[in-house]
């Protein structure tokens, strides 16, 4: 028996439905439970205020600091007249290149043990995840600490670039891992099944199947730790150093952006100069966070 | 076949070793803490360290005491909790329960690109807006308990939304029909009958801004002073446990800097707190559910 | 005498034509069953009659709905219909509270303050829902930890504490064993001295045992509606007919 109970749109339009809340109805109840009507405006404002914050925080900052987005502060080399933050964006790159370099094969490892290999209940994947979720509690401070005690002293190489992205890596390994596991258990069974089936071996179906359809989650993660990296301050201060100039090599110390912002935040001789550094920042972390959202969208439209 | 059957051995291997990477890295933080922390504990005597009222490491004789360090970071963590709990918290039954599409669509990204602005980025607004509204308004220099608070207190809030507005959302609807049925408001029906059983999700989302509140540095060594002190007022400055670290860690030496390190200790010890206690509050949210 | 007078209603789900031209009166102190295929529409006309189908964005009314007689798409107050119209679903949605402050919750959301009031209240709705002697004992445990019979009737008991004068049941015997079906009906039996029901079910025995009035629905439309032993001995349209003998459905 067909179903004919689709109407055209010119009917609907004629419609007056009698089910419309009006404003004056909503009102009308409202008064006689006050309560409710005070509850649903705190609720409002609430949502108004942390809307305002972020607003207020952004125009802010871009008033102060767009103005001060002078040629001299993209300068090649570092000085006292220019305060160029050039070297330190080279030198954040260079730092979130190598966090990646480490970071990104051992999450992603350890992942696919998670997802791929331990046995539902096992001891030792409990105590990875437990370990995991106490990594990424741990605030960025103690990681400089940490960073500094075993990177930069114990194994003697001093404040540099790697000790820091050293550090970085086991402060977003946590996320990396995370995001990537999340992933890989979105692949559908069917897939590792199919793969299976034709004969081809665990590692092989991982690598050639499981892995390449999880690859835009993976993505979205990694490059949410990227946002991390850049804006991090306190991990990287006693590791990778402050020095001013774009680092000589992995083994020197060189400033990050966050960090190059926190000196001049500091020393408060360059106020101008630090609110177009945060405008650089700002729009940076905004664009890798915007990217790693797209990209989970895109994961989450294919499933 | 043999040689395909090692390669998977040899792989799984090494997927098992980049998977406990974790624990290493957790063991060696645990280590060299420790190790650094726990001496220095004994020797400035472990009451001295954590009750000593006075911090002058570089007196002499010099005195390490932190109790004031850590009544700071309790207090700029419960104003920050007192800002951010109630704005949080209400933002998120907003965006979960009272949204309209259109709003919703802005207001959800805007709460994730407040978690994404870097904590130094936090500060130096902090620094350069709300210190001198405070010392004009409410005396005092400015940077004060007052200024970390708020700030902070933005900073948690993005945490604290998204992890309730979760939770809230992953309450049956079945609740909110029910009370709607019996004859209570929208509201009523929100906050007696759907917001009660999301009670724990919310309640971990508050402890995880916790967590990021206690341990946040670079904005609160930029605004809350700095001053080793017991503050009388909200205009008074505090020291935090994360800035003493962050502000003389750079030329410590000797015993001051194991002492350093010991703050570091105090510091972690919370933290692992936290973490246990979130880790409670969701096996007994499991259990339950 | 007429509880409810549905006329010339239609409703809409954005383009979805769901109810058509429904003209049905009700009477007080009855049981009414909607019966019908899947989709067929009653359990759209049975949330139209508390308005649960204002929450259903793009959902569409037209024509008019009474209660004794008042426009119930009028100027009445959502709440206090709700309040005069009470609903148990097809799965029992117990608040995750103890069995007293899920009784409590209707009684309370009503202006009830008073803990002497509230006792005789829970008991009363207890008693009323024949599940009193079940669970005098665990008045504070968790009402989750209650079986799915005892959730149901535990819902049911708190209907009735807002005192309505019209329960809805929306296949509230859907989920349960004949057992549990079995003490529902037989509350519901019990029920109708005091209370109008009008129930949506699946299972045509049960509509034939409880119901005094039958509403047969396909595609939207009302097809028949009688007194049930008529419906069922001797139906005019041959539909009905033809999905009471088991012919399609």
């Amino acid at each position: 028996m067909a179903d004919i109970r689709v109407t055209s749109s010119e009917d609907l339009e004629n419609i007056v439905p009698i089910n419309k809340i009006t404003f004056a109805q909503r009102l009308r109840e409202y008064r006689r439970k006050p309560l409710s009507l005070i509850m649903h405006l705190i609720v409002i404002l609430a949502a108004a205020l942390s809307a305002a914050a972020l607003i207020f925080l952004i125009i802010y900052i871009l008033i102060k600091g767009v103005p001060n987005l002078t040629p001299d502060l993209f300068a090649w080399e570092y000085n006292s007249t220019n305060v160029s933050c050039m070297p330190a964006i080279i030198n954040t790159v260079i730092i979130t290149f190598l966090t990646l370099l480490i970071s990104v094969p051992l999450g992603i490892g350890a992942a696919i043990y998670l997802a791929e290999y331990a046995k539902k209940g096992n001891k030792i994947v409990k105590v990875i995840r437990a370990m995991a979720e106490t990594l990424s509690g741990i605030p960025s401070i103690v990681y400089g600490l940490f960073g500094m005690l075993f990177f930069v002293t114990a194994l003697g190489w001093g404040y540099s670039l790697l000790a820091g992205a050293f550090t970085l890596a086991i402060m977003v390994l946590p996320t990396i891992m995370r995001t990537t596991e999340e992933a890989l258990l979105t692949v559908p069974d069917s897939y590792r099944e199919g793969s299976l089936g034709l004969g081809a071996g665990k590692l092989r179906t991982i690598v050639r199947v499981v892995l390449p359809s999880a690859v835009p989650g993976i993505l979205a993660g990694i490059i949410l730790s990227v946002g991390r990296i850049v804006g991090e301050t306190a991990a990287l201060i006693y590791t990778a150093g402050s020095a001013t100039g774009t680092a000589a090599g992995v083994m020197s110390s060189g400033r990050s952006l966050a960090i190059h912002m926190y000196v001049l935040a500091n020393e408060g001789l360059y106020t101008n100069q630090a609110w177009g550094t945060a405008v650089v920042l700002l729009v940076l972390v905004f664009g890798i966070n915007c990217l790693s959202a797209f990209l989970a969208k895109k994961l989450g439209s294919k499933k | 076949m043999r040689i395909n059957r090692i390669k998977e051995t040899a792989m799984q291997g090494v997927f098992f070793l980049t998977a406990i990477t974790s624990i290493a890295a957790v063991v060696l933080i645990c280590i060299f803490l420790f190790c650094n922390g726990i001496p220095a504990m004994a020797e400035i005597g472990f009451f001295d360290f954590v009750g000593g009222q006075k911090w002058s490491p570089t007196n002499v004789p010099a005195s390490y005491g932190i109790l004031y360090m850590i009544i700071g970071s309790i207090y700029v963590t419960a104003g920050a909790v007192l800002v951010g709990v109630p704005i949080g918290v209400l933002t998120a039954v907003f965006l979960a329960r009272f949204c309209p599409q259109p709003i919703y669509k802005f207001l959800k990204p805007a709460t994730e690109l407040l978690a994404g602005i870097p904590s130094i980025v936090y500060g130096f607004f902090g620094l350069m807006v709300v210190v001198p509204f405070i010392r004009e308004h409410f005396g005092g220099s400015g940077s004060s308990l007052m200024a970390a608070s708020l700030v902070l207190g933005i900073m948690i809030l993005p945490t604290i939304i998204g992890v309730s507005e979760s939770s809230i959302r992953a309450v049956p609807e079945s609740y909110y029909e029910g009370a709607l049925a019996l004859g209570a408001t929208r509201e009523r029906s929100v906050f007696k009958a759907v917001f009660p059983a999301a009670k724990s999700g919310v309640l971990a989302g508050i402890v995880l801004g916790i967590g990021r509140a206690i341990g946040e540095t670079m904005a609160v060594v930029l605004i809350a002073g700095n001053q080793v002190q017991l503050p009388e007022s909200l205009t008074d400055g505090v020291r935090t446990l994360t800035a003493n670290i962050v502000l003389e860690m750079g030329y410590a030496t000797g015993l001051h800097r194991q002492a350093l390190i010991a703050t570091a200790v105090v510091l972690f010890v919370f933290i692992l707190l936290i973490t246990v206690s979130m880790q409670a509050i969701k096996s007994r949210s499991e259990n339950r559910g | 005498m007429d509880k409810f007078q549905i006329k010339n209603m239609n409703l809409y789900y954005d383009k979805f034509h769901a109810l058509k031209d429904i003209n049905l009166n009700m009477q007080e102190n009855k049981i009414t069953a909607f019966i019908g295929p899947s989709g067929c529409g009653k359990s759209t006309l049975l949330k139209s009659l508390n308005r649960m189908n204002d929450l259903v964005e793009g959902c569409k009314i037209t024509g008019d709905i009474r209660l004794d007689g008042e426009d119930i798409y009028g100027n009445m107050d959502v709440n206090l219909l709700r309040k005069r119209v009470g609903m148990v679903f097809q799965k029992a949605n117990p608040f995750p509270m103890s069995v007293y402050d899920n009784i409590a919750f209707g009684p309370r959301t009503h202006g009830i303050k008073s803990k002497k009031q509230l006792d005789e209240i829970v008991e009363q709705s207890l008693r009323d829902a024949a599940i009193w002697d079940e669970l005098k004992d665990r008045l504070k445990k968790s009402a989750l930890g209650l079986s799915g019979g005892q959730q149901q009737r535990l819902c049911i008991a708190r209907a009735l504490a807002v005192k309505p004068e019209v329960l809805l049941m929306d296949e509230a015997t859907s989920a349960l064993d004949p057992i549990s079906t079995g003490k529902i009906e037989e509350l519901c039996l019990k029920l109708k001295k005091q209370y109008t029901i009008i129930m949506v079910t699946h299972n045509m025995q049960q509509a034939l045992r409880i119901s005094d009035y039958t509403a047969f629905f396909l595609l939207g439309e009302m097809v028949e509606y009688n007194n049930t032993d008529t419906i069922f001995s001797s139906p005019k349209n041959k539909k009905t007919e033809e999905y009471i003998t088991g012919r399609f459905g």
